[in-house]
């Protein structure tokens, strides 16, 4: 605790002001940790910027959503016309929902790239395996968040595709139906899943990410920020005990930041006014036709920051389930054959494999494909220890590591792209092989990631003067 | 390599994978719409359509999140809108209710007539717009004495709507030609056959069906021309905040070494 500090009574009023909160709230001491003392690397690139845009994006969120929750109506006889009030009767209501309707579309850009930023310079690494488990969190809630408040317009898309996924529940053996009914509040979606998504979403998942994202937030001012070497400023430190690599937060990052988040506002305003739909893919042209029980939709597509998952969940097929099995047997047989561990390590081995591949003959592909989706977004939390490169950053690694890290790039966007269409023989088989490839990268990254030549790291930070 | 060179053969990707996407668009099939010439910004003719969507459409059909003083957008006074558009006993501050009782409707055509307020932007898709499909609809129906209604439509086979315009357009056959295509036969659509007069001419007839979704096109986003305006404001404000902040940015860090 800090001593009460006198202050001379010839200070300006600020001052003294200052020195008033100072002794009762640690404002300063918070403000130079934080920001004017917080020593980040000083050669960030342009990916670095997409972290703070992340903020920016929730806190239009919560704020347009304030004001959309004053003139929405959860109730399934008036959502969807309480929408339309909203963009038709409320003095600039249109804007609002159209900045938060493209702020959750714009909200997944901004996260996939800063995730993207994540695993090419190795930000997950030691000692940063806290931040990067905290921010799969708050993906994880986000992806929640996004699910729960695509209901509220209660819209045909936002009605079937609630159905489809909160059907999927009910695939898992013994408690999955129960499951789906405790989801759902009755038999179909209907009210009830209505105001508890509404609930869910304005209330619980909102008050979860906010914590999520100040411990982030936390965990990286503590260990302090990897940058495009990977090279551990900290561990070069001048007389003062600065690191030599280190440029104050503020103001050269906030600068910095300031004019990301007026570029990305340009880009963003350019949406809300000109191409708000974004040609159905930020609002689903269907979701104009009010919810409809009686009718299901040709075709259901989920909104596009989904459809790489839902790409993993609709290729697990009974043909796709022998092609996994013989994935089992094989890294089975490879570890029993060629791992140098005890005999107690290689039966359990053994015996994991027998009873994983009976569940896989007996438990139906549709709970394998869950097991794929959800699978495919729990993958990403292990990847600090999935990754056993001597290197962090891509721009040490091999050469083929940036090719395969582009394949993983654009097989991601395939699923993605894929997961928009309706289900056909080819493109069904191009989304098993993606998906194959998308698990592939990482369960395989523990051996892939060690080999090749890789360069030396230097031992301070690259940086040319702009 | 570089992150730039890593960044530039991601973005060759993306591009690679967008041209891989568009060309997949395009085989997403159905009968191809005709354009809707656009006048969206045409008060005479959005005032036309109007007129015609309360004669026509309103009878069966409801508009129930349009407000008739919404109408004052189109450069129609309130005395204008009473006197000459609102043909029901509604107030001017309500919104547009259909005539008919649904549940009649239900009877008489099988399916309760769907809300047109945003109907143009429901139906929207790889085709065109939604404005598009409306005009291939409203110029595509013909005589299908097969069907209890005695209409049918090209766009929308089996359709429950009789061809609520008619009388304007006149009744037409469609003729149908069997032609194979890959060793399955089909029906192959090849004109229409005017059957009876309507009191427009063709050219008449289209004009009219394109006043008429470009109002419920602008019916379903009344915002959507002020919008626009509003935007390049805000626009031009953020490129002017973008160099600003740019210029700050560059000063801080020149001394950076």
């Amino acid at each position: 605790m800090a001593e009460f500090h006198e202050i001379s009574p010839n200070a300006s009023a600020g001052a003294k002001t200052l020195n008033w909160i100072d002794n009762r709230f640690p404002l300063s001491a918070l403000f130079k940790a934080h920001m004017s003392e917080y020593y980040a690397p000083k050669n960030f690139n342009v990916w670095y910027v997409f972290g703070v845009l992340s903020l920016l994006v929730l806190v239009i969120q919560i704020v347009t959503g304030i004001f959309l929750v004053m003139h929405y109506k959860p109730d399934a006889a008036l959502a969807f016309g309480s929408v339309e009030y909203i963009m038709r009767d409320v003095p600039w209501g249109w804007m609002i929902r159209y900045m938060h309707s493209t702020g959750a579309s714009a909200f997944f850009v901004v996260v996939y790239l800063h995730m993207f930023r994540g695993l090419m310079y190795g930000s997950y690494r030691k000692p940063r395996e806290l931040v990067w488990l905290f921010g799969c969190g708050i993906f994880l809630a986000l992806m929640a968040e996004a699910f729960m408040g695509y209901l509220l317009p209660w819209g045909q898309m936002s009605y079937w595709g609630a159905q489809v996924i909160v059907n999927l529940f009910s695939a898992i053996p013994f408690i999955g139906p129960d499951l789906a009914l405790l989801i759902r509040g009755d038999f179909v979606v209907g009210d009830a899943t209505l105001n508890r998504f509404f609930s869910f979403h304005v209330i619980a998942v909102p008050l979860v990410l906010l914590g999520l994202v100040v411990a982030h937030i936390i965990a990286l001012h503590e260990v302090g920020s990897n940058n495009p070497d990977g090279v551990e400023i900290k561990a070069d430190k001048d007389a003062n005990g600065i690191p030599r690599d280190g440029i104050p937060f503020h103001p050269y990052y906030s600068v910095h930041d300031i004019f990301a988040v007026s570029v990305f506002l340009f880009v963003f305003t350019a949406i809300v006014f000109f191409a708000p739909e974004m040609g159905g893919y930020f609002l689903e042209y269907n979701n104009f036709i009010p919810a409809d029980p009686f009718q299901t939709p040709l075709h259901i597509a989920p909104v596009w920051y989904f459809t790489p998952f839902y790409s993993l969940l609709r290729a697990v097929t009974t043909e796709l389930m022998y092609v996994l099995m013989a994935c089992v047997v094989l890294a089975a047989a490879l570890s029993l054959l060629k791992g140098r561990m005890p005999a107690v390590f290689k039966a359990v081995i053994g015996g994991g494999a027998v009873v994983v591949l009976a569940m896989m003959l007996s438990i139906d592909a549709k709970f394998w494909g869950v097991v794929a989706m959800g699978g495919g977004v729990v993958i990403l939390f292990f990847l600090p220890w999935l990754d056993n490169s001597p290197v962090k950053s891509i721009r040490y690694r091999p050469d083929w590591h940036k090719y395969f890290y582009a394949v993983f790039v654009v097989d991601f966007l395939i699923l993605g792209y894929l997961g928009t269409l309706p289900p056909s023989p080819l493109f069904s088989r191009v989304a098993q092989v993606g998906t194959l490839f998308y698990f592939a990268f990482f369960l395989l990254m523990p051996w892939w990631s060690r080999i090749g030549t890789f360069k030396p790291v230097p031992s301070r930070v690259t940086y040319t003067a702009h | 390599m570089t992150t730039m060179g890593l960044t530039k053969k991601i973005l060759s990707s993306v591009l690679l994978a967008c041209a891989l996407g568009t060309s997949a668009l395009a085989n997403v099939g159905g009968p191809a719409w005709d354009k809707a010439p656009n006048r969206i910004n045409d008060m005479g003719a959005l005032q036309n359509g109007a007129k015609l969507f309360v004669n026509y459409c309103l009878n069966c059909h409801s508009a129930a999140f349009m407000r008739y003083t919404r109408l004052t957008d189109l450069g129609l006074t309130q005395e204008q809108i009473k006197s000459n558009l609102l043909l029901t006993d509604a107030k001017i501050g309500e919104t547009m209710k259909a005539a008919i009782d649904p549940k009649q409707a239900k009877a008489w055509f099988g399916n309760t007539p769907p809300d047109l307020t945003v109907i143009a932007r429901s139906r929207a898709g790889a085709n065109g717009t939604g404005a598009d499909y409306l005009y291939t609809y409203m110029r595509t129906f013909y005589r299908d004495e097969a069907k209890q209604t005695g209409w049918n439509n090209l766009v929308f086979p089996n359709v429950a709507m009789p061809h609520a315009l008619w009388e304007l357009q006149g009744s037409r056959r469609a003729v149908f030609e069997e032609v194979e295509v890959h060793g399955q036969k089909v029906h192959e659509f090849k004109g229409f056959e005017q059957i009876t007069p309507g009191t427009m001419t063709p050219a008449q007839y289209d004009s009219a069906v394109a006043d008429l979704v470009n109002y419920m096109q602008w019916m379903a986003e009344p915002v959507q021309t002020s919008r626009k305006t509003v935007g390049v404001w805000v626009l031009a404000f953020l490129a002017l905040l973008s160099v600003l902040t740019w210029k700050l940015n560059k000063a801080y860090w020149k001394d950076v070494r």
